[in-house]
């Protein structure tokens, strides 16, 4: 008999409505758990842990031992989402990736939405992530952000709400996968009782969408790496193998005449798509970072000139930095002309002084977060600090209140975890990937993180967060 | 095919052979030196650091030849480079760099290899004790090859992992035949002559092919013949150079035309060869002239195929 541990006030629990009361979607799971043992549990547990380690499905730590992998901890109990609630989430996934997209093509050209007034012109063109060399340059299918993932969380009244859009190199999305393919290895008995949406065609939709994003008939792809020391090096494998295609480094890649090529046992063969998983500054040592050596000299160039793709394209970042974040429903009814159908966190932004004096104000309420921040690193959760740290972060916002932007706390919704005594409720978040092609697209599924501390917010793996499995119910019934 | 991912998976089996090569040559080392009687025991227990071209190092290192301390310096030490120890971590590297390249079951078995090696390294060779620790790394490199050969598409990548393999395994072989050879020369028909050149056919794991093609007592000319020219034999000098003249032409392109005429000229070589010819010029001559060859063929596929220029 599982021990369900007691849920935290005035949260939202996605499994339980009250202690022990399954709401309608997780009834099934929560019948079939309460005939589960925690000896069983705990051997597919090490089962797991087993077949992670041996796959490999691991990821390097910065700053730790060179070339030390760890495993993302993986936690059993599903995420599951009712198909209502499901549709409702891609009609505004979609809704908000296109909006997107087409922010971006319009700032890399007539900049209409500067220009209305919408969007503050400096915000825009002083950024950080505007690329300048990506004015005026046509992209096939005017797509910028091929694959985004977009961070939903909800809050205690049950809503979703985009927490953050990455529109970079956003992963996770073989976590998603292989997460799945491990719970149909360790609890067949689940999918016969679950009618579970499959995700495992992702790799077929993206290498699908890659081929569209290029004029040429049958086109090379192929995805760099920064190499077998990047944290994410495993799903870069991962992906090129899944979708049968040649996984290379810069080295492997030179340009002559405007033209990509990689450097092959049978000669030089002709590049026409890069699934990059590099980032802009690294991409190409002689337009950007010199230093950089993970990237091919004349990239940007022979991008330019139209002979080559980029997913995602050069200049994406500044459509998913956190101080544009607050305007992105704006850019959905500017361009689409519908109301945004996913709702945004209540951001402040510390560069306008009221916004400002009202962070400074309540420091111990807010979350402030670096606007170019990632991985959870740089950011002050008010409520779970010490007065010594607020001061702290006070100095560093008072220095540079644009580098921040600030949140409310939000409770994030809990999902029960294994724990030795049985099942008790953690942190989660949401991440879906969505493609863009000649459509837009996306698997019912995403990659749920969740905070394995108890009380903890910090869902990043970088920092001790864990996975679960993530099921779209295709039922009706709930 | 890129030539970084061919390099890797070449390099990648060439590792994985030397790995199994070398627990082949420790485990006959260990044997023999269990032989009380054997008044030559100290060259035997040498020959493995003679045949790498190691003594220097070892030296260096340990000062005296002893068994205890040449197979820690073979197995599992980490200072040095030509260790099963390093070996595999060098192939788990290879592997791991190309894992888009190769079917899942392949990765995992060097994965998993190399993940159990460090805990017997943890808890050291006697812990687990010398002749298991030497059937385990022939199991794992047996594991690789069957999962590579049953799961592998036949295409330029498997090719690769295969010119590797026959690569190291012809310089191998000849290695081992030259140093026996040497410490063998002159020798009588003692008893100890028939544990030693036992051993040496088990060094190459030819012991029961011998039985079964010649059925008369161990010669050296017989060995000999055996290990460089019998088509049978699956590690001989023709097995391996027959292997490479089938694999090398298959490849794409024409990039290694210079490589694939060399191992032309010398499959010919050993497809007519006679051993009484080797006799006539000295076997030592005969086989320093093949490891010149074998290497520069492996320089040749290095340069048309591997490198990134």
């Amino acid at each position: 008999m599982i021990k369900a541990g007691s849920l935290p006030p005035g949260g939202y629990d996605e499994m339980f409505s009250a202690p022990g009361a399954a709401q309608p979607h997780y009834a099934a799971y929560w019948r079939w758990l309460e005939g589960v043992s925690m000896d069983t549990v705990e051997r597919k547990r090490k089962e797991a842990d087993l077949l992670f380690h041996r796959v490999g499905i691991t990821f390097n730590v910065y700053g730790a031992e060179e070339g030390t992998e760890r495993l993302i901890p993986f936690d059993s109990v599903p995420r599951i989402i009712p198909a209502s609630e499901w549709t409702l989430l891609e009609r505004g996934l979609l809704q908000r990736v296109r909006a997107m997209n087409l922010f971006l093509h319009d700032i890399y050209h007539e900049q209409e939405i500067l220009r209305a007034g919408r969007v503050p012109a400096d915000q825009v063109l002083a950024n950080a992530h505007y690329q300048p060399c990506m004015q005026g340059i046509d992209l096939p299918n005017e797509v910028y952000a091929h694959i985004a993932g977009v961070d939903l969380i909800r809050n205690s009244d049950g809503d979703y709400y985009v927490l953050e859009d990455n529109l970079r190199t956003p992963s996770g999305v073989s976590y998603m996968i292989e997460n799945r393919r491990m719970m149909m290895r360790l609890y067949p008995e689940l999918f016969a009782r679950h009618r579970v949406a499959p995700v495992d065609h992702y790799p077929a939709l993206l290498h699908e969408m890659l081929e569209q994003s290029c004029h040429v008939t049958h086109p090379c792809v192929v995805l760099l790496t920064p190499g077998r020391y990047n944290s994410a090096y495993f799903e870069h494998a991962f992906l090129a193998r899944q979708m049968g295609i040649e996984l290379v480094e810069g080295a492997d890649l030179f340009t002559r005449n405007g033209i990509v090529y990689m450097r092959t046992t049978a000669g030089p063969q002709q590049v026409d798509v890069i699934y990059r998983r590099i980032d802009d500054d690294f991409l190409d040592p002689l337009a950007f970072n010199p230093d950089s050596m993970l990237g091919v000299p004349g990239l940007l160039s022979a991008y330019r000139e139209g002979n080559v793709v980029l997913a995602n394209a050069i200049g994406t970042g500044v459509a998913d930095d956190k101080s544009i974040y607050p305007y992105v429903p704006d850019m959905i009814r500017f361009y689409l002309d519908e109301e945004p159908i996913l709702k945004n966190v209540p951001t402040w932004l510390c560069r306008n002084p009221d916004d400002l004096n009202h962070v400074l104000a309540n420091l111990d309420e807010l979350v402030v977060k670096e606007v170019h921040g990632a991985g959870g690193y740089g950011m002050l959760i008010g409520p779970a600090s010490t007065r010594e740290q607020i001061a702290r972060f006070r100095e560093q916002l008072l220095a540079t209140p644009e580098n921040y932007i600030a949140q409310p706390t939000l409770s994030l919704s809990t999902c029960p975890v294994f724990v030795e005594q049985g099942i008790a409720p953690r942190h989660v978040d949401l991440r879906p990937f969505v493609l863009s092609g000649r459509e837009v697209r996306l698997v019912p599924g995403g990659l749920t993180r969740v905070a394995m501390k108890e009380g903890s917010l910090v869902v990043n793996s970088s920092q001790g967060g864990g996975t679960k499995d993530t099921w779209v119910l295709e039922d009706g019934a709930c | 095919m890129l030539s970084r991912t061919a390099s890797e998976l070449y390099w990648m089996s060439r590792h994985l052979e030397r790995a199994e090569n070398m627990a082949r040559m420790l485990d006959v080392a260990w044997n023999l030196s269990l032989i009380p009687f054997a008044a030559t025991v100290e060259d035997e227990v040498a020959a493995p650091l003679k045949i790498t071209g190691t003594l220097d190092r070892y030296i260096a290192r340990y000062d005296t030849v002893q068994i205890n301390n040449v197979m820690h310096f073979f197995s599992l030490d980490e200072e040095n480079p030509g260790s099963i120890y390093n070996c595999i971590r060098s192939a788990r590297e290879n592997a791991h760099a190309v894992r888009g390249r190769i079917t899942s079951e392949v990765w995992e078995s060097i994965n998993a290899t190399w993940i159990e090696l460090q805990n017997i390294r943890r808890f050291g060779l006697i812990a687990m004790g010398a002749s298991a620790f030497m059937d385990w790394v022939k199991e794992r490199s047996h594991l690789f090859r069957g999962a590579a050969y049953g799961t592998m598409i036949r295409n330029d990548a498997f090719r690769f992992i295969r010119i590797g393999t026959f690569i190291e395994r012809a310089d191998n072989t000849a290695r081992i035949l030259d140093v026996k050879h040497q410490i063998h020369a002159g020798q009588g028909n003692s008893a100890v002559d028939y544990y030693r050149w036992n051993a040496l056919l088990r060094s190459v794991g030819a012991y029961e092919a011998y039985r079964e093609l010649y059925t008369d007592r161990v010669t050296a000319e017989q060995i000999a013949e055996m290990l460089i020219f019998r088509a049978e034999v699956p590690r001989s000098l023709r097995s391996c150079v027959e292997m490479l003249a089938e694999l090398l032409p298959a490849v794409e392109g024409d990039a290694g035309l210079d490589a694939k005429r060399l191992v032309a000229v010398q499959f010919a070589r050993l497809q007519y060869g006679d051993i009484h010819h080797v006799f006539g010029i000295g076997l030592h001559e005969y086989l320093t002239d093949f490891l010149r060859r074998i290497n520069e063929l492996a320089d040749t596929i290095q340069s048309a195929y591997l490198e990134l220029v």
